[in-house]
C-alpha cells in the first residue's frame, strides 16, 4: 500500500493540486458567507450599516466572484490538474507555470474583492473586474492553457479521456469570452477606471454572450469534466455510454454558445437575436439530459452505494439538479415564461439551483473523493460528510423554494390590474411582500454555509491526519 | 465522406480536438453577435438622444461604482403593465452612448430607465440619505456619504477623452465641435466640448443645485443629475409608433 502510494506521489505532481483544493474550500466558505450576508441585507437592510465598503451593491460581486472564480475556479484547477495527469499518465507540463497559475489566480480573487469594496467596477455582471485585473486573468489563463495542453501532448495513453475534452473546451471558451467581453479603454494608464469599447445593444449582447457562457462552460462544461472522471471512478464502473458522451460533448459545445440572448428577451436587442437564443435554449435540453442520463446510469448496478456512501449521494443529487436546472432553463427561455420570470427572484433561484445544486455538490463529491487520495489517508469523518450532505440539501431546497415563490409572486404582482384597468399594486408593495421569502432564503443559505463549514473542518482534520501519518512513516523508514 | 470516419481520430489527436472545438464554439458568435455591429436596423434613428453632460457622466460613474445595477434595471419592456408603471418601452437608441450598458437583470427595486423628472431633486436627496423616510417599506441601503463627499473632478477630461475614444461624440477640437453643433444644436454641443468640461460641470451644478448646497459639488449632485436625465431625451409625443415597430 505505502509503496504504491509513494510511487503515485512521484508519478504525479500533487503539490499544486493540494494548494488549489485547500483554496477551493477557503473560497467556498468566504463566498458563501458573503452570500448569506447579502441575502440578510435584503431581509434586514440595517446590515448595510451606512458603510460604503459593505453596501449590497459593492459586495454582491464579491459573493459572485468568490464562489464562481474563487471556489469554482480553484476546484476546477485542482480537479483538472488531477484528472489530466491521471488519465494521461503524465506529470504536469511546466510545473513552474502551474505554480504561477495558483498564485496568479488567488491574487485575482483577492484583488477583485478589494477593488469592488473600493468602488472599482466595470458594471458588467460576473465581469466586474477592472482592466488591470482582467489582464492578470488573461496571463494566468494562457499559462493554464499551456500547462493543460502541454500535459495532454505528453500523454502516455493514445486516447484523450472524455473528461479532458470538457476541461479543454472550458479553457478555450473562457479565454475567448473573457477577452471579448472585457474590451475597454482605460482613462489613464495609472487609473483602474475604464470604459467598455461597446455600448448599448451591442454591449448588452456581448455581456450576456459572456454571462451565459460563463454559466455554460465555466459552471457546466468544466464541471461535467469533473463528473466524467469522478462519478465513474468513485462508483468503480465505466461511463454508461461512450457514444452518448461524444454526442453530449459536441452538441453542448456547439449549442451553448447561442443561448445568451435569452437574457435579453423583450429588450431593445433585435427580436431575431433573442429568438435564436431561445430556440437553441430549447434544443440544449437534449444534450444536457443526455449527459445527465449518462452520469446517473453509470451507477446502474451499484445503486446500493447510495445507502452507504454520502459522497456518491452528493454526486447523484448534483446530477439530479443538473437535470432539473437544465429543464428549468429552457422553460424560462420561452418568451412568455420569460416575460413573467425576468427581473424577478425566480432567476436568482434558478441560478442557485444550478450553482448550489449542481456545481457545488459535484465539487463536494469530487473533493471528498480526491482529498484523501492526495494526502494518502482516509476522510477524517464519513459521518460529517453525511451531515454536510443533509444540511446542503435542506438549505438548497429552502433557498430555491423561497425564490420560486417570491419570483412568481413578484412577476404576478407587477402585471396585476384592478377592475378599472389600473395597476393593482405599487412597486413597493411587491418589495414588502417579499420580506418573508428573503428571510427564508437567508436561512436556507445559513444551512448551506454551516454544511460548508463542517466540510472545511472535516478536510482540515483529514489533512492533519494525513500529514502526521506521513511523518510517522518517514520516521519509521529512517529508523 | 463520413463513412469511414471514427471519432477515435479526434480523441487521439490533441491538436485536432482543439481546432474542432474552437470551430464548434465560434459559429454562434459570428452569426449572432457580429451582425449587430453592421445591421442598420439594430439601433433606431430618433432625435434627442445625446451624450451625457460632464456632470451626468460623473453621476453615471457613481451609479456603476455603487453597483446600482445589481438591483435596478434600465430597460422597460413593451408590456401594458410596464408602460403604465414606467412609461414607453426603452429604445436601443436611448442607450447608444452608454459605455457600458446598464440594462440590468434584476428588479429588487423599480426600473430606472425613465426615472428622470418623476421626482424632485429634494425627494432624491432625502431618498438617498434615508430611503425609508420617503418609502417606508424600502430595502434599499442608505447612501449618506454621497452628500458628504465632494465630487472628484481631477480626471474629468481623461474620462471624457476615454469615452470619446470608444466612440461617444465629445468634441476635443473646433472641427468636432462644429460637427456636434450640426448634429445636436449649439446648446448641447457646448456641453460636450471637452476643453470646457469642468466649467460646464460647475455651471450645471450651480444652475440646478441638485443637492441643495451651492457651495460645493458633491457626489449627490452628480448622481441626481444623472438620474434626472434618464429616459427624458426622446420626446415620444413627436414619434409615430409605427416608425419604431419596424426595428423590433
Amino acid at each position: 500500500m505505502s509503496a504504491s502510494s509513494v510511487a503515485t506521489a512521484e508519478q504525479y505532481d500533487y503539490e499544486i493540486i493540494k494548494k488549489f483544493a485547500v483554496m477551493a474550500i477557503v473560497w467556498a466558505v468566504v463566498g458563501m458567507f458573503v452570500g448569506v450576508y447579502i441575502a440578510s441585507q435584503l431581509a434586514w437592510p440595517f446590515l448595510n450599516f451606512d458603510n460604503p465598503y459593505i453596501t449590497f451593491g459593492r459586495i454582491r460581486p464579491i459573493h459572485t466572484g468568490a464562489v464562481i472564480f474563487g471556489f469554482g475556479g480553484s476546484a476546477l484547477f485542482a480537479t483538472s490538474y488531477y484528472v489530466v495527469q491521471r488519465t494521461c499518465q503524465a506529470r504536469l507540463f511546466a510545473p513552474a507555470l502551474a505554480t504561477f497559475t495558483f498564485w496568479g489566480w488567488q491574487a485575482v480573487i483577492v484583488l477583485a474583492a478589494l477593488s469592488y469594496m473600493f468602488g472599482f467596477s466595470q458594471g458588467r455582471e460576473y465581469a466586474e473586474m477592472e482592466w488591470p485585473i482582467d489582464l492578470l486573468i488573461l496571463v494566468v489563463w494562457v499559462a493554464y492553457m499551456a500547462v493543460f495542453v502541454g500535459t495532454l501532448m505528453n500523454r502516455k495513453q493514445p486516447h484523450i479521456y472524455v473528461a479532458n475534452w470538457f476541461y479543454l473546451s472550458f479553457i478555450l471558451v473562457t479565454a475567448v469570452l473573457h477577452t471579448f467581453n472585457n474590451l475597454a479603454v482605460p482613462i489613464d494608464l495609472f487609473s483602474m477606471k475604464s470604459y467598455s469599447l461597446f455600448s448599448g445593444a451591442q454591449d448588452a449582447m456581448t455581456q450576456w454572450w459572456y454571462g451565459h457562457n460563463a454559466v455554460g462552460f465555466f459552471l457546466t462544461a468544466a464541471f461535467l469534466g469533473m463528473m466524467y472522471y469522478f462519478v465513474p471512478k468513485h462508483a468503480g464502473r465505466p461511463i454508461y455510454s461512450y457514444r452518448l458522451s461524444i454526442v453530449h460533448f459536441w452538441a453542448l459545445s456547439f449549442m451553448y454558445m447561442w443561448v445568451g440572448t435569452h437574457h435579453l428577451h423583450w429588450t431593445a436587442l433585435p427580436d431575431w437575436a433573442s429568438t435564436l437564443g431561445a430556440t437553441f435554449s430549447i434544443m440544449l435540453l437534449l444534450p444536457s439530459w443526455g449527459g445527465m442520463i449518462n452520469g446517473i446510469m453509470t451507477l446502474s448496478g451499484a445503486w446500493d452505494k447510495l445507502r452507504t456512501d454520502p459522497i456518491m449521494r452528493f454526486m447523484i443529487v448534483a446530477l439530479s439538479f443538473y437535470g432539473m436546472s437544465t429543464f428549468e432553463g429552457p422553460l424560462m427561455s420561452l418568451k412568455d415564461v420569460n416575460a413573467l420570470s425576468h427581473y424577478t427572484d425566480w432567476t436568482v433561484g434558478h441560478v442557485h439551483s444550478g450553482a448550489l445544486g449542481w456545481v457545488a455538490m459535484i465539487s463536494f463529491g469530487s473533493l471528498y473523493h480526491m482529498i484523501p487520495r492526495l494526502w494518502n489517508t482516509e476522510m477524517y469523518s464519513v459521518r460529517l460528510i453525511n451531515v454536510h450532505f443533509w444540511l446542503a440539501t435542506i438549505g438548497l431546497l429552502l433557498y430555491i423554494t423561497a425564490m420560486w415563490i417570491s419570483g412568481i409572486s413578484q412577476g404576478l404582482m407587477w402585471r396585476a390590474f384592478d377592475d378599472f384597468g389600473n395597476l393593482q399594486y405599487s412597486f413597493v408593495e411587491s418589495v414588502a411582500a417579499m420580506h418573508p421569502f428573503y428571510v427564508m432564503r437567508a436561512i436556507g443559505g445559513m444551512f448551506y454555509l454551516t454544511g460548508m463549514a463542517l466540510m472545511a473542518y472535516n478536510v482540515f482534520m483529514t489533512i492533519r491526519q494525513g500529514v502526521r501519518a506521513a511523518a510517522t512513516r518517514t520516521a519509521v523508514a529512517t529508523a | 465522406m463520413f463513412k469511414n470516419f471514427k471519432h477515435e481520430k479526434i480523441e487521439t489527436n490533441a491538436g485536432l480536438l482543439l481546432v474542432l472545438t474552437m470551430m464548434a464554439i465560434s459559429v454562434a458568435g459570428l452569426v449572432e453577435i457580429a451582425p449587430l455591429f453592421f445591421l442598420k436596423n439594430t439601433v433606431e434613428q430618433v432625435d434627442g438622444v445625446r451624450p451625457y453632460t460632464p456632470l451626468e457622466q460623473r453621476g453615471r460613474d457613481i451609479y456603476i461604482r455603487e453597483g446600482c445595477y445589481t438591483c435596478h434595471s434600465q430597460m422597460i419592456r413593451p408590456f401594458r403593465d410596464e408602460q403604465l408603471r414606467y412609461g414607453h418601452y426603452s429604445l436601443a437608441a436611448e442607450s447608444k452612448y452608454d459605455h457600458p450598458f446598464q440594462w440590468g437583470s434584476k428588479r429588487t427595486g423599480p426600473d430606472l430607465a425613465r426615472v428622470g423628472g418623476k421626482y424632485s431633486n429634494e425627494w432624491h436627496v432625502q431618498h438617498m440619505i434615508d430611503p425609508k423616510s420617503v418609502v417606508p417599506e424600502s430595502v434599499m441601503p442608505r447612501y449618506p456619504w454621497l452628500l458628504e463627499t465632494r465630487l472628484d473632478v481631477s480626471d474629468l477630461t481623461q474620462r471624457l477623452r476615454a469615452l470619446r475614444r470608444v466612440g461617444v461624440p465629445y468634441s476635443d477640437n473646433e472641427e468636432e465641435y462644429r460637427r456636434n453643433v450640426e448634429q445636436f444644436g449649439e446648446d448641447v454641443a457646448r456641453t460636450l466640448h471637452i476643453p470646457d468640461a469642468l466649467k460646464n460641470l460647475l455651471a450645471q451644478a450651480q444652475e440646478h443645485n441638485y443637492d441643495g448646497d451651492r457651495s460645493s459639488v458633491s457626489e449627490m449632485d452628480a448622481l441626481i443629475a444623472y438620474l434626472q436625465v434618464l429616459g427624458t431625451m426622446v420626446d415620444f409625443s413627436k414619434i409615430n409608433p409605427e416608425d419604431l415597430v419596424k426595428y423590433r
